[in-house]
């Protein structure tokens, strides 16, 4: 379908040009808000996908996220009106070296899917229907639907999601819990000396 | 898990009562295969009719409701509002506002970062216009039947304060970047306990789907979710709170405190883009109206089953009864507007810290308790209002899993059976026959799409 793939080269090509945006600013409050805009349009995406949960994760948590690092990292820890980061020439180069790995890993991860490397004939490309979540949710409270993906020995030891999303929500709390305690006791340490 | 209990009989009937959601997609289908539009065109055209229609719902509700606060807020203080312009009533009042605004001159600070500073109010209106899209007025008339749509709308929701708070920045005020900061720390805190009053009937119902949340609640007033335990019942008067809060209403208007800071984030604002804000703030609270009448107010389903019967008859009877359900569903969502004008023109604005407190200390633990309370009524199965077997739809699924794995392991057994015996498999056919014979084995991952079966239902 046309608007399909019109969609997705319209998305990625947000995605990718603000992605670029980010890179290209020293402007922090804009870099902030192409990084929103880039992660905005890799929800719309998933949207395209189909997979309105993901989409709608992706909005909350990234978008939502990059706000709050944006308020509480940003704004609150500035000196000036408006923060410009400069970057040194040394930087610049490690963080291309870096980037650049990281390209050519997931480049080669991508062209590696085969479907992409072989377009079948008469391939007919439809939108997507929505994914129910009940799946998530089921898989959730322990019972793994897609068990039958897995071969045979692996399946007794597929568990539901709840415990390692508990684990690693208590692990967020300890670390919220340390930060209030850090930011406070060192606002005393400042106030007992005077 | 013991989802056999329930009977498959219930659930079958409940999905095959649904009708097929009409959404975006059926129109293009329509206006391609009945009236021979290119697809394209088709598409485009079904998209433009959705969007148009939501947008109006932004546009022109602001303007409606824009002239009820004036008018409310009159007769609340004592005075009459509007009365001249239009006739009767002032009721063109809010065209000549807009006119006014149309007129003035756009004004960009000179301290300002101009780019971010010009697209804020776009992306506040942008969000707000956004979580429409999955919000349905009646039974299918929506524009994107969003499975989870309850989180779709929350997530985009939550977008509307990055614009304010681009806004506050970007204007170089620092009465704006109080605004913006104050608005900011408020969302935040307050999306957690918002979160936790809208997972409740997510609960009850066992879908995030809003479309099949209000159907759940079809029948009498009695079978609203609100109605459903005392806990839900308590619990929607945190969810109110907490919706007010977020959408940055009074008593929670911190961030466009006049009497602090001249008038918060859009201090600099001028013209249409200042009333871009405003589009926003009202598309909001219709918004979180909207999504308190179909979590705990049956959405489109009346209080009397009036058109229940028209519903189930098909062509232009079902349309008559959607197009009821969906006035029912405006003028419930009205009544929310109305009583969120009426609480910003009663009570004081809340200081930030008051603000913070009210959430932190009493709506969160209140929304967890009632949250645990709604749970534990509805594990326990205790007396309710409510008459719909929620249960059905809930563990149908399940059962549904159940009867293929049953399914799955009979055949398998078969098939084991027969390499080991290679004779006597009729008594062994008893069990891979249960319930459904059309689902072949073959295709039992179908079956597993709750969705596919409710369509072809």
């Amino acid at each position: 379908m046309i608007w399909h793939t019109f969609f997705f080269y319209l998305f990625s090509a947000i995605a990718c040009i603000f992605g670029a945006g980010v890179l290209f600013t020293n402007n922090v409050v804009r870099m902030a808000f192409y990084l929103v805009i880039s992660l905005g349009s890799t929800a719309g995406l998933f949207f395209l996908a189909g997979a309105e949960f993901v989409g709608a994760m992706q909005l909350m948590i990234y978008v939502g996220g990059t706000l709050v690092l944006l308020i509480f990292g940003v704004m609150l820890t500035a000196q000036e009106a408006f923060v410009s980061m400069r970057t040194r020439a040394g930087e610049v180069v490690v963080a291309l070296i870096l980037g650049a790995s990281l390209l050519a890993l997931l480049v080669d991860a991508a062209f590696r899917v085969e479907d992409w490397a072989v377009a079948p004939d008469n391939h007919v490309v439809e939108l997507a229907e929505s994914k129910t979540t009940t799946q998530i949710a089921a898989a959730f409270a322990g019972i793994r639907t897609d068990a039958d993906q897995y071969p045979e020995e692996l399946q007794g030891g597929l568990s539901g999601y709840l415990l390692p999303f508990v684990i690693v929500s208590i692990h967020l709390l300890v670390v919220l819990i340390g930060a209030a305690y850090m930011a406070r006791t060192k606002r005393r340490a400042d106030q007992a000396p005077a | 898990m013991n989802a056999k209990r329930y009977s498959r009989s219930t659930s079958t009937k409940w999905i095959t009562r649904r009708r097929k959601p009409r959404t975006c997609r059926a129109v293009a289908d329509y206006l391609h295969y009945e009236l021979g539009i290119w697809i394209w065109a088709a598409n485009v055209l079904a998209a433009t009719v959705s969007c148009v229609l939501i947008l109006h719902v932004v546009a022109v509700g602001a303007l409606i409701f824009i002239w009820m606060e004036r008018k409310i807020s009159g007769r609340i203080q004592d005075r009459l509002g509007p009365t001249r312009v239009g006739g009767a009533y002032g009721w063109l009042q809010t065209l000549a506002d807009g006119i006014k605004l149309i007129a003035k001159e756009d004004v960009c600070p000179g301290k300002a970062d101009a780019l971010l500073f010009k697209l804020a109010p776009y992306i506040s209106f942008a969000a707000s216009f956004t979580a429409f899209l999955s919000l349905p007025f009646s039974d299918g008339w929506v524009a994107q039947n969003v499975n989870c749509g309850v989180f779709f709308v929350l997530a985009v929701l939550g977008l509307e304060v990055f614009g304010v708070i681009l806004a506050g920045y970007a204007s170089g005020s620092k009465w704006s970047l109080f605004g913006a900061m104050r608005e900011a720390a408020q969302v935040v805190s307050y999306e957690v306990p918002l979160g936790m009053c809208v997972v409740v009937p997510v609960v009850l119902c066992g879908t995030m789907n809003l479309v099949t949340i209000a159907n759940m609640q079809e029948g009498m007033f009695t079978n609203w979710l609100i109605f459903h335990d005392p806990f839900t019942f308590c619990l929607f008067w945190v969810y109110a709170t907490c919706a007010v809060a977020s959408v940055n209403r009074a008593p929670f208007d911190l961030a466009e405190a006049e009497s602090e800071l001249v008038a918060g984030f859009h201090t600099e604002y001028s013209g249409l883009r200042w009333s871009f804000f405003f589009m926003a703030e009202y598309g909001s609270m219709y918004l979180v109206s909207g999504l308190a009448v179909i979590l705990f107010f049956g959405g489109w389903h009346g209080p009397f089953p009036i058109f229940q019967g028209l519903a189930d008859m098909g062509g232009l009877a079902t349309y008559t009864a959607q197009l009821a359900g969906c006035i029912n569903f405006l003028l419930k969502a009205l009544v929310g507007i109305t009583v969120m004008i009426w609480i910003r023109w009663t009570l004081p604005r809340l200081r930030i810290d008051q603000v913070i407190t009210t959430c932190l200390k009493y709506c969160t633990p209140l929304a967890a308790f009632f949250f645990l309370g709604a749970i534990l009524w509805q594990i326990n199965d205790l007396p309710s209002l409510n008459t719909i077997d929620r249960a059905a739809i809930r563990e149908d699924w399940l059962a549904r899993e159940t009867q293929i794995e049953e399914r799955r392991e009979a055949i398998a057994q078969k098939a084991a059976d027969k390499a080991a015996k290679a004779k006597e498999n009729d008594g062994e056919e008893e069990p891979s026959g249960d319930g459904q014979g059309t689902a072949d084995p073959a295709d039992a991952a179908a079956v597993l799409n709750v969705e596919n079966v409710e369509v072809e239902g």
